[in-house]
């Protein structure tokens, strides 16, 4: 790169109206810590700093006992019990853990997997490797409202179906998959159900014997804990699931996850936990409340915006929208303020869009003008204002500047021109 | 991704914004690129009939900020010149002037290619002499 170049976003700033900048609203990427996290955190890493896995000495107890509380405070999150939570480094690897513990566990019962095509990366890839060691496995079409169809799932399953694997919550566009309708199709059949609910834990009340869940997938960065951190519940009781180890070692967490736990990383996830037992009901209202308002003052003021994915079934903190006409990078370009994340992947040299709006069938040109909007815990009613302002100004402009708005206005239908790059 | 600062200063000041009216007989239009592949770009060209010089310019573009840019500069610099010099610009050099990064050569491309397309349709509206004028290539490479 040559010198005169500018990275985006620039320094933090403040506006005129006070709001500091640039604004994140980038929240199921990653979140920012709650102080309260970090505090209880703080004293495991200088003066609490034994090994969990120290028996005999009160170094090693003081670090089992702030594990043990963590355990504790998941489990409540979610209505498990303390012996179903196994801590991993994240979501990823919990969802590996999952997938490839119950397929090699459950290889001799059988060796067909079904997931959908919305899934995160680290689902789908590990389906394909499995692939690659003779499993079967279903991707489930989803429907417009980016929701599996439960017809489509009863016909995909048969009798060498051992595992389910479908997201509470999906990272792109927020809607929740009707888990607790899929844990009862498999639980009729005696299939293991697993979701990776890294977006919805903490989010939105999750209850494992409610919604009929065997594995789940929990990660504490999407839920204002530390990076590098995650969990993962696995049922022991009506039915047990058992699952193979990933990783050998010394046999912690109960022969599933060997490796030495990350004292500090744990506490810091249970602190997130029991702050979203207390504070969730109020948060999810405050947080509807501020994607709404979102909506509506973008929605408002500006003609052919089209929301990706179910509103019914959604994030409370979750907005995906396509603007017509205008392209998504130059948008972000726009609004370079504002922490958020495209649906368009035209600064990779594939020029792909979001396989997540792909297969809502939402079209490559509304799918390279999307853009996610993730609200958090922090931001603001202003902040919301700001970025409304921000995005109806940029996208007037872009819209301006398109020969795509201009031809559309003057009743061309863009499907019926033929372009000279097809 | 990062942008040149002359790439940021056409996409927050682009030059010649705007259409000319393409039933005009002084006036060529060029279309280029397809909204599924995230840039479309339309270069209109005012010519002189006498002295074939380019005396307007405008554009719109739907696609990134290098698109913008691209169109922006390639508007910039056909003006004042003949369309036979219109030709000779070359995608490289936008690529040079604006610091491209090799993912968005793209875009440079398709402006060459916008100046091309709308030249030919000039041409072909004035006498049908638009044979000498090297079609439009394909928009992405």
């Amino acid at each position: 790169m040559s010198t005169d170049v500018k990275t985006i976003p620039q320094e933090q700033h403040i506006a005129p109206n006070g709001i500091k900048l640039p604004i994140y609203m980038d929240n199921h990427a990653t979140t920012p810590m709650d102080p309260r996290v970090l505090e209880e955190m703080l004293p495991y890493f200088m003066e609490k700093f034994g090994n969990a896995a120290s028996r005999n000495h009160s170094f090693g107890w003081a670090a089992e006992e702030g594990v043990e509380t963590a355990r504790e405070r998941i489990a409540k999150l979610v209505g498990a019990t303390t012996k179903e939570i196994i801590f991993t480094s994240g979501a990823t690897e919990s969802d590996n853990l999952a997938i490839k513990g119950v397929a090699e566990m459950y290889k001799e019962k059988g060796n067909h997997i079904i997931t959908a095509v919305t899934e995160h990366k680290a689902v789908l890839d590990t389906c394909k490797r499995l692939e690659k060691y003779g499993y079967r496995v279903t991707y489930l079409p989803v429907q417009k409202d980016g929701l599996v169809d439960l017809d489509d799932l009863k016909r995909a399953m048969d009798d060498k179906t051992i595992l389910v694997t479908i997201m509470a919550a999906n990272n792109e566009i927020g809607v929740l998959q009707p888990w607790t309708e899929i844990g009862k199709l498999c639980r009729e059949r005696g299939i293991i159900f697993h979701t990776d609910a890294t977006q919805a834990v903490g989010k939105v009340p999750v209850d494992v014997n409610k919604q009929n869940i065997d594995v789940m997938s929990i990660s504490a960065h999407k839920m204002y804990g530390p990076k590098g951190v995650g969990a993962l519940y696995v049922r022991r009781k009506n039915p047990r699931v058992q699952i193979s180890p990933i990783i050998d070692g010394g046999g912690h967490e109960r022969g599933m996850r060997s490796g030495t736990l990350n004292v500090p990383g744990i506490v810091g996830l249970g602190k997130a936990c029991a702050i979203a037992t207390e504070e969730m009901p109020k948060e999810s209202c405050h947080l509807a409340g501020l994607r709404n308002r979102l909506r509506d003052k973008i929605m408002g003021r500006l003609d052919e915006v089209y929301i990706n994915g179910t509103m019914e079934h959604r994030l409370p903190g979750n907005l995906n929208i396509s603007f017509a006409y205008v392209e998504g990078e130059s948008l972000l370009m726009g609004i370079n303020d504002i922490a958020v994340s495209s649906g368009s992947a035209c600064t990779s040299a594939t020029l792909e869009p979001s396989y997540v709006l792909k297969a809502l069938g939402t079209g490559d040109d509304l799918a390279h003008s999307s853009i996610r909007f993730g609200l958090g815990r922090f931001n603001t009613e202003a902040e919301v204002d700001y970025v409304a302002d921000r995005v109806v100004e940029t996208v007037q402009r872009l819209r301006e500047l398109s020969p795509l708005y201009e031809m559309a206005k003057e009743g061309v239908d863009l499907k019926s021109v033929k372009w000279a790059a097809e | 991704m990062s942008y040149s600062d002359k790439v940021l200063d056409h996409y927050s000041n682009p030059r010649n914004v705007g259409s000319l009216d393409k039933s005009s007989q002084d006036v060529g239009t060029g279309l280029v690129g397809a909204p599924e592949c995230g840039d479309v770009m339309k270069l209109q060209i005012k010519v002189n009939p006498q002295t074939s010089v380019i005396e307007d310019a405008k554009f719109k573009t739907f696609g990134c900020g290098s698109a913008i840019a691209s169109s922006s500069l390639a508007t910039e610099w056909v003006k004042g010149k003949t369309v036979e010099e219109a030709l000779q610009i070359k995608n490289t050099e936008i690529v040079k002037e604006l610091s491209l990064p090799p993912v968005k050569i793209h875009c440079s491309v398709l402006a060459e290619d916008a100046i091309r397309a709308a030249i030919h349709d000039w041409k072909k509206k004035n006498n049908g002499v638009a044979q000498n004028v090297p079609a439009t290539t394909e928009a992405r490479q």
